[in-house]
């Protein structure tokens, strides 16, 4: 016991030295949270647009003028020539092309029907598909406007089914507060992970490891010395992050902070556990560089922080059971918004558990080996 | 009456397809300083390292006073002490600060043990607030092994530690190695460098995984067979060529400004001052000398390479 004091005391006193150590671990939380909540936005806001109206009548200048009126589009021009509009798509100026062809008016008022066209670029799939769900529901709206100008109010004779949304655990749909807990799982991991990874291997760089196996140093107490700092650090940069969250973004905390923290203390044991084995595994600081790129990259796509997890195919789904990731940010989002208490979280507390158990004994076992 | 220390039985050790050490035994005795002399690549590390349990053998038994380097590694490094070639403790910690740690790991302090270290510590304790990655060579050195000492080890084992370090430390340094004979432990220190083998109780000359002789330095250089001329001329260059083509000389090798001679027997000094006048030779001059350690050295290579 008492070695493995001496241990953390020299591992603090060498991480504190280190000059960049402080920044990483007090600006980076912030500059990351502020930048990539705003960054990571999927709503989307002035869409442009190119309207080529072969109209001209009043009905078509509404429409356009309804399009401008949403928050989420920009009428960037107008034109009368549909290859023009095209080449504002090619030349990367506007995202969508309103067709309204000749005659629209007359063919609604005589036939009570009437076809536009909407031309958009889908180099990006999930922009496209929100600007053509956005344009829908401005048409709609117009549509039922038209319905009730020339018919009449509709509730007479006609059955309607009425929709209302009710939105739960975000009300006003508000993107941040769920990107949020995602960023700060990132971060957490990132400085936990890179930090364990990169510091036994150093020591292995430096020869020092090799000084500490002469010594009656036991290895599990090498590996506790290694992973509390580093874990330690990790907690307290959630702590600081949540603090920074409920500042700048008013992130909402529903349900038990002490839960939060039970868990993340888990995950924290498992991402730096693994960050361990790869240093025990690599001979240089740049090879574990390389390998935690690649599993760091892999986990964070994988994990269902920009898109829901539970669409992916179901292999992808089976692989996100060796997520860490996926794990906690699911978890941080039942907890957060959602105040979900243990019985909710104890599948993936218990699964954790396991993998924790698992990694450590992992690296533990190789590191003898590599002695 | 001489206790063994360290004691080394048919050890081999193979990488890949290269033989590190080929069916080596030595024995070290108490309170000795062991010099374990050879080139490059000759071995030495890698005996260093099975000895200080860092290796495992492929074969044969080696024991550190009396623990087995295999079975009881834990015991061997509580009283070992190591010195690995490159340094090796904590740069960005303190002088002070990497002595404490290591007192610590070993459960002791650096008062306890302060009249060991103190000869060498004493050096660099003005400097204990720098850190160990500030220091000058010299002073990295001390530092390594006054945190070698600082356990109070039963034996101290050092790699190469004089390499890369000017002549003056090293001079220093194995001053300092002989005072610690007086607290009786037993040093086990390697080294590339001949001259050193001189200042050791006894040495082992090691070449390609195999020990060529195990000896007190003075045995050595008295077993020396043949005589031993050192030849000396202007053009250096041309003498040496000459002197390879004479068809009397066992060898010849170039140390500073002379030449180191052997022949066969029979032949005087007068055929010899003879051939190299008809060679054209000036400012000649041919002395009988006592053979050192790398004369011994290259002749027991020679002789090696002559019946293998």
């Amino acid at each position: 016991m008492r070695t493995i004091i001496h241990l953390l005391q020299k591992e603090f006193i060498q991480i504190f030295r280190n000059r960049f150590m402080l920044p990483i671990i007090f600006v980076m939380p912030i500059v990351q949270m502020v930048v990539l909540v705003f960054a990571a936005t999927l709503e989307m806001k002035n869409i442009e647009m190119i309207v080529v109206d072969k109209d001209l009548s009043e009905v078509s200048r509404r429409m356009t003028a309804k399009f401008g009126g949403s928050p989420f589009f920009n009428v960037k021009s107008f034109t009368f020539s549909i290859e023009e509009a095209e080449d504002f798509l090619r030349a990367n100026e506007a995202d969508i092309v309103l067709h309204i062809p000749r005659g629209f008016e007359k063919d609604l008022m005589r036939e009570n029907q009437a076809k536009v066209q909407l031309l958009i670029d889908a180099v990006n799939a999930t922009t496209a598909g929100l600007s053509n769900a956005y344009a829908s529901n401005v048409l709609r709206d117009f549509n039922e406007q038209i319905i009730i100008e020339n018919f009449g109010p509709v509730s007479q004779g006609m059955e309607r089914v009425n929709i209302r949304y009710s939105f739960w655990y975000n009300p006003d749909l508000n993107y941040k507060i769920y990107m949020l807990p995602g960023i700060l799982v990132i971060l957490v991991t990132l400085i936990g992970m890179m930090l364990t990874a990169l510091n036994l291997v150093r020591e292995k760089e430096l020869g020092t490891a090799e000084q500490i196996n002469v010594t009656p140093i036991r290895k599990y107490q090498f590996i506790i010395g290694k992973l509390l700092p580093f874990w330690v650090i990790a907690l307290f940069e959630l702590s600081f992050g949540l603090l920074v969250g409920k500042i700048l973004f008013h992130l909402p905390m529903e349900g038990s902070i002490a839960l939060l923290f039970l868990f993340a203390s888990l995950y924290l044991l498992v991402a730096l556990s693994i960050g361990l084995f790869l240093s025990v595994i690599s001979n240089s600081q740049i090879q574990v560089m390389f390998l935690m790129f690649f599993f760091f990259i892999t986990f964070v796509l994988m994990a269902g922080i920009f898109t829901p997890a539970e669409s992916m195919p179901d292999w992808a789904i089976r692989v996100n059971t060796i997520n860490p990731l996926a794990y906690f940010i699911r978890v941080i989002r039942m907890i957060l918004l959602k105040g979900s208490g243990f019985a909710d979280i104890s599948g993936e507390f218990f699964a954790l558990g396991l993998y924790a158990t698992v990694m450590m004994s992992l690296a533990t076992w190789r590191y003898r080996k590599a002695a | 009456m001489n206790k063994i220390s360290v004691d080394i039985q048919n050890i081999s050790k193979s990488y890949k397809d290269v033989k590190a050490l080929k069916d080596i035994s030595l024995q070290i005795n108490q309170g000795e300083l062991f010099g374990l002399i050879g080139p490059d690549g000759a071995g030495k590390t890698s005996l260093i390292r099975i000895l200080t349990t860092l290796l495992i053998p492929d074969s044969g038994i080696a024991t550190v006073e009396g623990y087995d380097v295999v079975k009881d590694y834990k015991e061997i490094r509580k009283i070992t002490g190591y010195m690995a070639g490159r340094f090796s403790l904590y740069q960005d910690l303190t002088v002070e600060e990497n002595m404490n740690f290591y007192a610590t790991v070993f459960g002791t302090t650096i008062e306890e043990n302060y009249d060991l270290v103190k000869d060498i510590y004493s050096h660099i304790e003005p400097f204990k607030k720098r850190r160990a990655g500030k220091l000058s060579g010299g002073m990295k050195q001390k530092l390594a092994l006054s945190c070698a000492l600082i356990h109070r080890p039963d034996i101290l084992i050092l790699d190469e530690p004089t390499t890369g370090v000017d002549a003056v430390s090293r001079k220093e340094f194995w001053e300092m190695l002989m005072r610690l004979k007086d607290h009786s432990i037993t040093i086990l220190v390697s080294t590339p460098y001949m001259d050193e083998a001189e200042l050791c109780d006894r040495v082992a000359l090691i070449q390609d995984g195999i020990i060529l002789s195990v000896d007190t330095p003075g045995n050595i250089t008295g077993n020396y067979e043949g005589k031993l001329l050192a030849v000396r001329a202007e053009d250096l260059y041309q003498l040496k060529k000459d002197l390879a083509g004479y068809e009397h000389t066992l060898s010849v090798y170039l140390f500073g400004q002379n030449l180191h001679l052997t022949m066969m027997e029979k032949n005087s000094e007068k055929d010899l001052r003879s051939y190299l006048k008809t060679k054209g030779h000036g400012e000649l001059r041919i002395d009988q000398i006592n053979p050192n350690i790398e004369d011994c050295f290259l002749d027991l290579m020679a002789g090696k390479e002559r019946n293998p």
